[in-house]
């Protein structure tokens, strides 16, 4: 104890240290401490989490087309204590408005923005707007459907500006469209010039607010007491609430929700963050040109009345107005986005799409545990898109459209697993070899000599030699999920391909080294490949494949109904690339 | 906190203003804590998490014992898969290997060897240089110098060049498979990572 006391005096030797810490914590609170000056504290302290959890997110942050989702996927789902670290950032935002909006109330109530103290509050509206330019920036940070659209929405409302919109939005975006400079420039607000604003401002705030001193309420409630400790128990307190309320949304939201990747081709609907919903709905109110009025006119003419509401406040009706004022606001807003959840709710198709980009979200983190390729995530996406708009009238994926929606009427295989060992094995059985999951529905199954063969020969071929055949036919494909296996298993893969011989495959199939007799079936040499996908897929009728004998399925490729990259797109995610 | 700045009421309720003190700091400390240890939690990820399993590296065909000439080192650059962060690579170089050939005659046969070697040098991780006309490798960082055979010849690396292993039984059948590793820097022992 001596020890610190010597080392505190040498300090405050050299830096007047003392004094000022007990300027801080001995400042008058006139009437004593209250419940009702904690606000001020709360948001000193949201702001402070914000900013160290802003900075450690920042440290696996990766602003990019190709990288911002995929570096937040990263944090939130691979690193340990990433989700929680998110989710803090996220849900502390969110509880910052409220704070925001509890302590302008405050304020305001209290008319403790009367002289002298105007200057101060004028900083506070400023805060108050920095912060929720920091929420706005935020938003579009992970690189998402919902900070995608919504910032998109924002960004046009800038480009409605009169005369100069159209250059502040490119300015903004960084070009004339969004990319990576967007991300680059809304990461620089977000991380850099916003902060550094609010922590100058803040400090301002603070000053002025500490040469002031508390605007006491009316009437006192008892003798004057020092800021420390009564009050600052309670500031602790209530910041304390603050951070429970911030961890109970944390653990009931399951952290900082993260949608698929920004994708311009998908209809997904658009909605900004929750506390700006009222605008969002005010707008609809607002049609064609009007909407300058609803974006920029009405809004402005709000805060320009609040920024003024010292001066109004001066007279006891000026503050009466001023108590109005924000009231009237804060029902309207309350309404409007009522009515904003209310039609949302309502509103099927929305609902449909919003289901749709669930599904598509949980899609591509499945498949991004795997390694995201150099495109970016949404490439991952692709395929499996492509799937469902080109094959999923007919085929399926694991009974699904491959986005996880339904196929009204299957009418040809499933290929989830396609060449599989599990899936030929099924597939080689009689009983479900014509089932819908196969053959059933297709044209091939009509006087099917495949199935007759079947049903004829397989009581007779042993399970040990059926798994050998497997194993054969699938080596062909090889699957990258079956590296290994293939490796492990190479002398049943060459007893199996003997095998293909001996039951009588050949008779109709010709697999690498066997040549058929009739080629009256597939080519079986290099099934399930890429090379062999992109074969069937480019053409079908080609005597490789089915011949004359196809069924419906197109020429997708010799008929330029999809281009080569797309092709592979749909075979790359169908064999699990 | 000095005695005479304490207001009156402390005098009265010392236990009380002894507890409101310790409530206000214990509290400040906790929820500071709570964002602090969380990022500091997610910093340290890398500490905890697990690199590429030893003994992962596999055999990779470099080139045809006919491509390289003899006695003098030639340089490959090694391609392959990397999984970086949340990115998968396919294809990207990763490293390079010097590959130097050397016959020796044993009577009437001549015998091939192959020796492969990191490009890295072992001293602190710079890309050493072949220097034809010197006939050595050449650390153009802290000026270690290293024969044809990988030895220290002058300078500080702490260790020879990093040679890695050849499959002999591809290299009878004229073929170049090397099994490219990376070594720890700056010891004296050489430590696959």
């Amino acid at each position: 104890m001596e020890q610190i006391k010597k080392l505190y005096d040498w300090l405050d030797n050299r830096t007047g240290i003392r004094d000022h810490i007990r300027e801080t914590l001995f400042e008058n609170v006139p009437g004593g401490s209250r419940w009702r000056y904690v606000w001020g504290s709360t948001l000193t302290f949201a702001l402070m989490i914000q900013f160290i959890t802003g900075i450690f997110l920042w440290m696996g942050y990766s602003p990019s087309g190709q990288t911002a989702w995929e570096s937040v996927y990263y944090i939130n789902n691979h690193m340990t204590g990433g989700h929680f670290l998110r989710g803090l950032h996220h849900w502390t935002a969110q509880v910052m408005t409220v704070l925001l909006v509890l302590h302008l109330m405050q304020v305001v109530i209290d008319g403790a923005y009367r002289a002298p103290r105007e200057v101060n509050f004028w900083f506070g509206v400023i805060l108050l707007k920095l912060t929720l330019a920091l929420s706005l920036t935020g938003y579009l940070l992970p690189w998402d459907q919902k900070g995608y659209w919504a910032t998109k929405v924002a960004t046009d409302i800038l480009g409605g500006t009169p005369l100069v919109g159209e250059y502040l939005k490119t300015l903004v975006l960084g070009g004339s469209d969004y990319g990576h400079h967007t991300l680059t420039r809304f990461f620089a607000l977000h991380a850099g010039i916003l902060p550094i604003s609010v922590i100058a401002l803040t400090a301002g705030h603070i000053y002025l607010f500490r040469r002031h001193g508390i605007h006491p309420k009316k009437p006192l409630k008892g003798p004057d007491e020092f800021f420390w400790p009564e009050q600052v128990l309670k500031d602790a307190v209530a910041c304390l609430a603050v951070l429970v309320t911030v961890l109970v949304l944390h653990f009931s939201f399951n952290g900082a929700h993260l949608d698929a990747p920004a994708d311009p081709s998908t209809n997904y609907p658009a909605r900004p963050d929750w506390y700006f919903l009222f605008l969002f709905q005010f707008l609809k109110y607002f049609p064609g040109h009007w909407e300058i009025l609803g974006a920029i006119v009405l809004p402005g003419i709000a805060m320009t009345l609040v920024f003024l509401m010292p001066i109004i406040g001066k007279s006891e009706k000026g503050h009466k107005f001023n108590v109005g004022l924000l009231f009237g606001i804060l029902v309207f807003a309350a309404v409007l986005t009522y009515a904003a959840v209310n039609a949302d709710k309502n509103n099927e198709s929305l609902q449909a799409s919003k289901a749709q980009a669930e599904r598509e979200a949980a899609l591509v983190k499945k498949m991004a545990a795997n390694g995201i390729p150099p495109e970016g995530a949404l490439a991952l996406l692709q395929g499996p898109k492509l799937f469902a708009a080109h094959c999923a009238s007919c085929h399926t994926y694991g009974g699904e459209d491959g986005l996880g929606g339904k196929v009204d009427k299957p009418s040809a295989p499933d290929l989830k697993g396609f060449a599989s060992r599990e899936y030929l094995t099924e597939l080689l059985h009689p009983e479900r070899y014509g089932s819908e999951k196969f053959f059933g529905n297709t044209a091939h199954i009509k006087k099917s000599k495949m199935l007759g063969f079947l049903e004829d020969e397989f009581e007779f071929i042993e399970e040990s030699e059926m798994d050998q055949l497997v194993k054969a036919i699938s080596a062909e494909a090889k699957l990258p999920s079956q590296v290994n296996l293939d490796k492990s298993d190479k002398s049943d893969i060459e007893a199996g391909h003997e095998l293909f011989e001996e039951i009588g495959c050949v008779d109709c199939h010709a697999l690498g080294g066997w040549n058929a007799d009739d080629y009256s079936a597939p080519d079986l040499t290099g099934y399930g490949s890429r090379e062999w996908m992109m074969g069937i897929v480019h053409n079908p009728e080609h005597e490789r494949f089915y011949g004359s004998k196809n069924d419906r399925m197109p020429a997708f490729g010799r008929d330029e109904k999809l281009t080569r990259k797309q092709m592979e797109r749909i075979v790359d995610w169908l064999r699990g690339e | 906190m000095s005695k005479e700045n304490v207001s009156s009421q402390e005098d009265s309720q010392p236990d009380r203003r002894d507890f409101i003190k310790g409530a206000s700091c214990a509290i400040g400390a906790a929820i500071g804590a709570v964002p602090m240890a969380a990022g500091v939690r997610v910093v340290l990820d890398p500490l905890t998490r697990q690199s590429a399993a030893e003994g992962d590296a596999e055999f990779i065909r470099l080139a045809d014992v006919s491509d390289l000439p003899e006695g003098e080192p030639m340089k490959f650059a090694i391609v392959e898969d990397k999984k970086d962060k949340w990115s998968r690579y396919k294809d990207v170089p990763v490293g390079a290997v010097y590959l130097l050939k050397t016959a020796t005659q044993e009577e009437s046969e001549t015998s091939i060897s192959v020796i492969a070697y990191n490009t890295v040098c072992p001293h602190l991780g710079c890309f050493v240089d072949y220097r034809k006309k010197e006939q050595d490798f050449f650390c153009p960082c802290h000026d270690s110098n290293f024969d044809l055979n990988g030895k220290l010849v002058k300078g500080v690396s702490p260790r020879a060049m990093d040679t890695l292993e050849v499959d002999e039984e591809k290299l009878k059948a004229g073929e170049v498979w090397v099994k490219f590793q990376r070594f720890k820097g700056n010891t004296k022992e050489k430590i696959a990572l």
